[in-house]
């Protein structure tokens, strides 16, 4: 398991990042038992970017499940910033407003709610938190503004190419200010150059906004791109040193 | 909040109007039901308003003139006359029957009245062309529903008549317009054999030697001419003084004369209570039949549209929506669907009920009564889409 790693950050709240101890998840009973998750320990700092990269049926999934709080590990502790998060149970009672408030999703595909325009697509989590309307579409367009696509934002979903979703995608995973993104092969539609560009963004926004940022990916293009790299293989993590590069 | 129901049926809303617009048309059927229903009730009570009576007097043990099929003597109506409490007493006859104009035939109401006495009982209370019977054979007032325009010429069993008057809402309680003919005429028309038939019977009447006997001459002649006679009516309707009770002066005719009358309000029950009831039954199972089927209809949309979201939901769930988010939407989307159909079928109803053959009666109150059944059946039809949003699984947005 790899040291815990220490960054200086602004933000008290953002200094924990993720910290996954000795996590196993057991699906089924008795002689159909299968243990897809068996030990797995894990940190990513605030700002930082780690790859999580594994064959089919290495637990990939099921680690990030684990992680979104929609499913429940067996044993083991989690947390999340500065909150223990499972711990032989959860320690939140509301896991919906948990995965609203403090984790960011990024999935494979954008899955962008087709009948919401950019801005409202972004704006929906800080509206679902309570926040009014007007603040909510205010901190969507920063983002998207931060993001290159702020041009786009009274746009509907299917007017976007595949790399302006996926940009929206990470303005929606961003913009609660989570301490945590959990991304899910988020370049696997992508060319190259749009994939590096996804890359760079989460990296650039990791660092402007703290975010530990944990990347699934198949993906030989990026690989080279995370510093710090976990293998999961039948269900155990491998703490491994990337390049850290990210072509220009 | 944004209106996450809204923005969906605002970005499909091609799906939501063709869809509400299928939906309308069903609800304007069933609309329509309830507004035949009630054009039948309707009119019965105008049935008896246009009689003019307060009392309708018809034979012993029936439910006569309308119910069932009443016979008294034409000279009834003298005696009933002179009773205390009776202001004006009239011989009627009604008959449905096809009457004939040209080659093409309408099925109407005939209505035996006694000519010149307008604003008396059985008589149409008012014309919107020509005038009233005058003549004592072969004129016709026609309520408009006929078709009949004045100075037609009209058949009615072998007998022609000339439309001097046209009237309007005057029906029969099945919904057939009324043709009003002079009462003698009308009684002739009940039991008028055809020529073949007037001969057969003089043959076998001059053959029976009861009544051809050779030591009574003209015994024959009188026979037969009661045979080709009618002298009942179906009823007589009676105006009651002012002031003057219908209970008791119902039960003196019936006392006095051994005859059965009844009131303005036993004479409605009769109608809308037997003569309309088994078809008020019929309407109300299809009415029933259809709600059933706009219901599994709007239930069958509103899950296919559920289904057709699944992704959307797992993620609208995955990043932190509340379950009565995702159920609100679901069911402000078919509630939605419900008024759309609401609104296209009340228009189609209020578009079409004209062109109905029979009274087509729309009531405010049933249209609101209509609405709170659709939105009812919107919400009930939502649950088992919302029942299906609700069970999915948050995880199905992630991979693997």
């Amino acid at each position: 398991m790899s040291e815990r790693l220490t960054i200086e950050v602004s933000d008290p709240m953002r200094e924990e990042g993720i910290i996954i101890k000795a996590l196993r998840k057991r699906y089924g009973k008795g002689d159909t038992a299968v243990d897809a998750l068996k030990g797995v320990a894990m940190q990513v700092a605030p700002g930082e970017v780690v790859g999580l990269i594994g064959p089919s049926g290495s637990g990939k999934s099921t680690l990030l499940k684990c992680l979104g709080a929609v499913i429940e590990p067996s044993s083991g502790q989690m947390s999340l910033g500065d909150q223990v998060i499972y711990d032989g149970g959860w320690r939140i009672r509301d896991l919906r407003a948990l995965r609203r408030d403090k984790i960011g999703f990024v999935f494979q595909a954008p899955y962008l709610i087709p009948f919401l325009d950019v801005t409202d697509n972004v704006a929906l989590l800080p509206m679902l938190a309570g926040r009014p309307n007007a603040e909510a579409r205010k901190a969507a367009l920063n983002l998207l503004d931060a993001l290159d696509v702020a041009h786009r934002a009274k746009a509907m979903p299917a007017q976007l190419s595949g790399g302006e979703q996926q940009r929206v995608a990470i303005a929606r995973a961003l913009v609660n200010r989570p301490p945590v993104i959990l991304a899910d092969e988020p370049t696997a539609p992508l060319d190259s150059a749009r994939a590096l560009s996804v890359i760079r963004i989460l990296n650039q926004m990791a660092a402007q906004y703290q975010t530990a940022i944990i990347v699934v990916t198949h993906d030989e293009k990026i690989i080279p791109t995370f510093k710090r790299i976990y293998h999961i293989r039948d269900g155990l993590t491998r703490e491994e040193v990337g390049e850290g590069k990210i072509p220009d | 909040m944004i209106s996450l129901a809204g923005r969906d049926i605002l970005h499909a809303w091609g799906k939501f109007v063709f869809t509400g617009l299928g939906l309308g048309l069903l609800i304007g059927v069933t609309l329509s039901m309830a507004g035949i229903y009630r054009g039948m009730i309707e009119d019965a009570k105008v049935l008896l308003d246009n009689s003019g009576a307060d009392l309708w007097v018809v034979q012993q043990d029936t439910l006569g003139p309308y119910a069932e099929s009443s016979s008294i003597y034409d000279d009834l109506y003298r005696g009933i006359r002179g009773l205390d409490g009776v202001a004006c007493a009239a011989n009627v006859t009604y008959l449905t029957m096809q009457v004939r104009k040209a080659d093409s035939d309408v099925r109407a109401m005939v209505v035996g009245i006694v000519p010149g006495g307008p604003g008396e009982p059985g008589h149409p209370p008012f014309l919107v062309a020509g005038r009233h019977i005058t003549r004592s054979h072969y004129e016709a007032v026609a309520d408009a529903a006929t078709g009949f325009k004045l100075g037609d010429r009209i058949q009615i069993r072998r007998n022609h008549y000339s439309v001097v008057g046209i009237t309007r809402r005057m029906v029969s309680s099945s919904g057939d317009p009324m043709v009003f003919i002079p009462l003698k005429d009308a009684q002739e028309a009940q039991f008028l054999k055809d020529n073949d038939a007037i001969v057969r019977q003089r043959r076998r009447t001059a053959a029976n030697p009861d009544f051809n006997r050779p030591e009574v001459p003209g015994m024959l002649d009188a026979v037969i001419a009661s045979q080709s006679s009618n002298p009942y009516v179906n009823a007589v309707l009676v105006q009651l003084a002012p002031g003057r009770d219908a209970q008791s002066v119902a039960e003196t005719i019936q006392r006095w004369k051994r005859l059965k009358v009844y009131t303005r309000p036993e004479m409605e029950q009769i109608l809308v209570g037997k003569l309309i009831a088994t078809s008020a039954r019929q309407i109300g199972v299809f009415l029933v039949i259809l709600s059933l089927v706009s219901a599994a209809i709007i239930a069958f949309i509103i899950y296919t549209l559920t289904m057709g979201k699944i992704r959307e939901i797992a993620v609208l769930k995955l990043i932190g929506t509340k379950n009565r988010t995702i159920a609100g939407m679901i069911l402000q989307q078919a509630v939605s669907l419900g008024i759309i159909g609401f609104v296209v079928g009340k228009i189609v109803a209020t578009f079409w009920a004209p062109h109905f053959p029979k009274y087509v009666l729309l009531l405010p109150g049933d249209a609101a009564r209509g609405f709170a059944v659709v939105v009812v059946i919107c919400v009930l039809a939502s649950l088992m889409a919302i029942r299906l949003a609700l069970k999915v699984d948050p995880a199905e947005a992630i991979g693997g």
